[in-house]
């Protein structure tokens, strides 16, 4: 059995053995996540480090007579040992019960269905991956991580849900130097081309060669600006952190508020929804409900609707839209305009063309305003001409004006921008997402 | 279930050098809000990492499967990662690089975590969000502990044994206040900068309460406060924003492996280069940094680092001179220069890299009270709510929660919205005051590595007063 088939039968045996075990008046949730992954460091071309990983992590929520707990502990991937693990950690989730406080906004646990679905991927073997990359990065100054291998991630509980999700996907996160000036490149899926890698490999060749001119110093000011899909990634990061969230708006923490109170607007271009239809994760959340496979979130400008997860929906006595406690998308897309691509240098006319950004901060979360850097492949464009790659600037712009009155125009086309983040375990999921022309957008240092 | 000495054995013969490491972690997270049970879970992390050296090339596996089938799989993945890389590899190592230390360490907790029951934390943090409810304007108000409970054991096949066991405890106090549109949050000292090796002497319930009604009378106190000026003028920094402004500014940018590149694609490199230690002016000559693993209470005291590594207290910058940057073994023989002991992994289930740990700022001579009175204008910031900087960490731009005016060497007002933003060396440079007294802080995510990983630190810091910084509000 490989990893996936092997986990799905430990998670059901162990499932089943605490399910089982439940007596009246108790309700459990069970989620499994759990990944097999390799995991190849590179700088200059050449391995730094290389790590094999195999981690298995069991949570579980107990519910009793009002009070819920939470427990979470590793699974060996032995059903026997398995077992006797998940008998002490339902001993200790019964004792914290009986000694916490009532949990006026329990969920309470309920059958939100049944769904299996295994992703197969072709992945290269661990003995292949280091050449497959050195070879065609040969001669170029290459830094970057290489990951890839099976990740589950599935929910059982007391009511009868039961939810699998397994994919084999991989990723080459990787940036080309030449001294200090550098391009990003990402190459993701579930299927390895090594035609498509040398491809992608072969374009951040060409960008790179664009920058070989000396750096260009711009005085901080206000410049028009073409954020490419990359680097709206990074923006879009911000209505992750807090701002979409509901709970975070009804705190005080939505950088939103001024939009969800009326107060102010966005831009009729901008379009924000979930969008489940891109196939990089999963429905189903932590509470095993299903998420619509669309939310509008923002439409021309309008909120829409937070993103809310059932808990807040209890405790502010509204409805949910199967969002994940931590209320941020999970899969989001922004619309496409009307900008072609060739037409974007022109559009531009003279301004600032930036690939990355970096290092995103809320500087004032009430106006929303952003500070951050560009970063990587940056250029000064004069007359819808490149005329040099720039010194990376800092900005601080309010998304109110860049994204209100200031964008002028979002391209026709969008780009998929897979997670990349390896903090603690793999991450499911993405976004789709345009580029940006945007007027006076505001650097200051 | 797993002797890891008895694995050891089963295993040494079998390649050049092997090394265990495994590492059992237990998380309990409270947090309360509006008086209400918010978020309780108790994590566990329980795994082994397997280090093989062949080659010249350590190979690493990790698995949380500590059945002897579950070892043995990852060992010979441990040797399958090593073989296939050698060939490939940056660097060229020795068990030169994992010296064969002893030793056990243990956090100096005055009283057990053990001895704290659910009810008795839960109450005192149930407490303190009422002790903030002086106002209905105070909108929200939550309190957190996260309480850790780590250990960390190697053994090598040169002979290293080490155990080591931390008892840390994280704490927030946050309030948010709001009134006609306006919102404010003050916290303790910025997010969760209490970050402390600590037994359950921590939990004092009437520090504690006093501490959360100073948190919501700032937080309403700032709703009427002015806006920070934009003006370019003195900036006083207290050690919790201090913490912050030491760690992305002098900590990030002296490490090894930013300066060898490895950490290129993902946080950035450094402006520091090679050729700069010892002769970069990084700072005034008030200026001077050390890595200090003996402060007791602060967060990354320790006695080894994973390579088996003994840490010792090191100068890095001495009088504003660049000395000694933050690597490990490994980075130190890249790099043929000297370092500290700073090779650390988050958990078992990633390979060691060159970290901060308790990274702090010398005392200095003067008295706050004298620091304040010496400035004609300026702004005295508190607690840290924004963080930027960029990739060769030069230009950031910090934001503080809480700010107080000085005028003619006094304080006048409350100010709110506090910002200020430079460059580095420049910034370092303009240091004119360090205070006699040090507050300790830290932060248990400092984020970064491929694949990536979180790691706690602390930063011991005095008062410091900068001249000549453009600061500005919202
Ligand atoms: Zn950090």
């Amino acid at each position: 059995m490989n990893f996936i088939e092997t986990m799905k039968h430990t998670f059901h045996t162990v499932a089943d053995h605490i399910l089982n075990q439940l007596t009246d008046g108790e309700d459990a949730t069970l989620n499994l996540y759990a990944e097999e992954s390799l995991f190849v460091r590179f700088n200059n071309n050449k391995v730094r480090q290389n790590t094999d990983v195999e981690q298995r992590s069991l949570s579980l929520v107990l519910q009793k007579a009002g009070k819920t707990a939470t427990v979470v502990f590793n699974l060996t991937g032995d059903s026997q040992e398995d077992r006797h693990r998940a008998d002490e950690w339902l001993s200790l989730a019964r004792k914290e019960v009986e000694e916490l406080p009532l949990d006026p906004f329990q969920v309470p646990i309920q059958n939100n269905g049944t769904s299996d679905f295994t992703v197969k991927g072709s992945l290269l073997s661990p003995e292949d991956v280091i050449q497959a990359i050195t070879e065609p990065a040969q001669g170029a100054d290459l830094a970057g991580l290489y990951t890839a291998g099976p990740i589950i991630s599935a929910t059982r509980n007391s009511k009868g849900q039961s939810h699998w999700f397994a994919t084999e996907n991989f990723f080459m996160d990787y940036s080309l130097y030449n001294g200090q000036k550098a391009v990003k490149g990402v190459y993701a899926g579930t299927e390895w081309n090594q035609d498509d890698f040398a491809v992608n490999l072969a374009q951040s060749k060409n960008q790179l060669a664009l920058m070989d001119r000396p750096k260009k110093v711009i005085a901080p000011g206000s410049y028009r600006a073409y954020l490419a899909p990359a680097a709206v990634a990074e923006m879009a990061m911000m209505f992750s952190w807090g701002a979409l969230s509901y709970n975070n708006y009804k705190q005080g923490g939505s950088a939103l508020q001024k939009l969800a109170d009326g107060d102010t607007t966005l831009s009729p271009h901008l379009s924000l929804r979930e969008n489940f239809s891109l196939g990089l994760t999963h429905r189903f959340n932590s509470l095993g409900e299903l998420s619509a496979e669309q939310i509008d979130l923002i439409k021309n400008g309008q909120l829409v609707t937070f993103l809310i997860n059932s808990r807040s929906a209890k405790e502010y006595g509204i409805a949910g839209n199967g969002a994940e406690s931590s209320e941020g998308p999970r899969s989001l897309e922004i619309m496409p305009g009307t900008l072609r691509k060739e037409n974007i240098l022109r559009e531009l006319g003279t301004g600032l063309y930036l690939s990355n950004l970096h290092y995103l901060n809320w500087s004032d979360r009430l106006n929303a305003r952003i500070t951050g850097m560009t970063r990587y492949a940056c250029f000064w464009v004069e007359n819808g001409e490149i005329v040099a790659p720039i010194a990376d600037l800092r900005f601080d712009e309010s998304l109110y004006d860049c994204l209100g009155a200031n964008l002028l125009a979002v391209t026709d086309f969008q780009e998929v921008e897979p997670q990349v983040s390896t903090y603690e375990s793999r991450v499911l999921g993405g976004s789709r997402l345009p580029g940006f022309l945007i007027k006076d957008f505001k650097f200051t240092l | 279930m797993l002797d890891l000495h008895k694995t050891l054995n089963s295993l040494k013969d079998q390649a050049e050098w092997v090394g265990l490491r495994r590492v059992k972690e237990t998380t309990t997270y409270r947090t309360f809000r509006d008086e209400k049970p918010d978020r309780n879970s108790i994590s566990s992390d329980d795994g082994l990492m397997i280090e093989v050296l062949c080659n010249g090339h350590f190979g690493y596996a990790g698995t949380s499967d500590l059945t002897s089938s579950g070892v043995q799989r990852a060992f010979k993945k441990a040797l399958l990662m090593a073989k296939t890389a050698s060939p490939f590899a940056a660097a060229s190592f020795t068990t030169e690089h994992r010296p064969p230390q002893q030793g056990r360490f243990e956090s100096p907790a005055l009283q057990s975590l053990d001895t704290l029951s659910v009810r008795e934390v839960s109450d005192i943090l149930c407490e303190a969000t009422k002790a903030m409810n002086l106002s209905h304007k105070m909108i929200s108000r939550s309190a957190t502990a996260m309480i850790i409970d780590t250990e960390f054991t190697s053994v090598s096949s040169s002979g290293a044994d080490i155990f080591q066991k931390f008892s840390i405890v994280n704490t927030d106090l946050s309030g948010t206040a709001m009134e006609s549109g306006e919102t404010q949050t003050r916290s303790e000292n910025g997010g969760l900068a209490r970050c402390f090796q600590i037994g359950a002497e921590v939990f004092n319930r009437n520090e504690i309460l006093d501490r959360s009604r100073k948190i919501a009378e700032e937080a309403l106190e700032l709703l009427t406060a002015e806006n920070c000026p934009d003006e370019t003028m003195d900036l006083l920094l207290a050690p919790d924003q201090m913490n912050l402004q030491v760690h992305e500014s002098v900590g990030h940018p002296l490490e090894y492996d930013r300066i060898l590149g490895d950490e290129r694609n993902f946080a950035g490199w450094s402006f520091v280069e090679p050729k700069d230690f010892g002769q970069l002016r990084y700072g005034s000559p008030l200026m001077t940094i050390t890595f200090d693993p003996t402060i007791p209470e602060s967060v990354a005291s320790y006695a080894f680092d994973d390579s088996g590594c003994k840490a010792t207290k090191e100068f890095l910058i001495k009088d504003g001179i660049l000395l000694r940057g933050l690597g490990g073994l490994e980075s130190q023989s890249r790099l043929n220069l000297p370092g500290v002991a700073n090779f650390r992994s988050s958990s078992w289930n990633r390979a060691p890299i060159d970290r901060m740990a308790n990274i702090n700022l010398e005392p200095g001579s003067s008295r706050l009270e004298d620091m304040i009175a010496s400035v004609d204008r300026g702004v005295f910031m508190m607690s840290n709510k924004s963080w930027s900087i960029d990739d060769y960490r030069n230009k950031f731009q910090f934001g503080c929660e809480y700010a107080k005016l000085i005028e003619n060497g006094k304080i006048t007002k409350t100010l709110k919205n506090p910002n200020y933003r430079g460059t580095t060396i420049k910034f370092w440079n303009n240091l004119k005051a360090v205070s006699q007294n040090r507050e300790t802080f830290g932060t248990p995510y400092c984020g970064k590595g491929e694949p990536s990983q979180v790691i706690r630190v602390g930063h011991t810091t005095p008062y410091c007063l900068f001249q000549n910084i453009e600061v500005f509000g919202a």
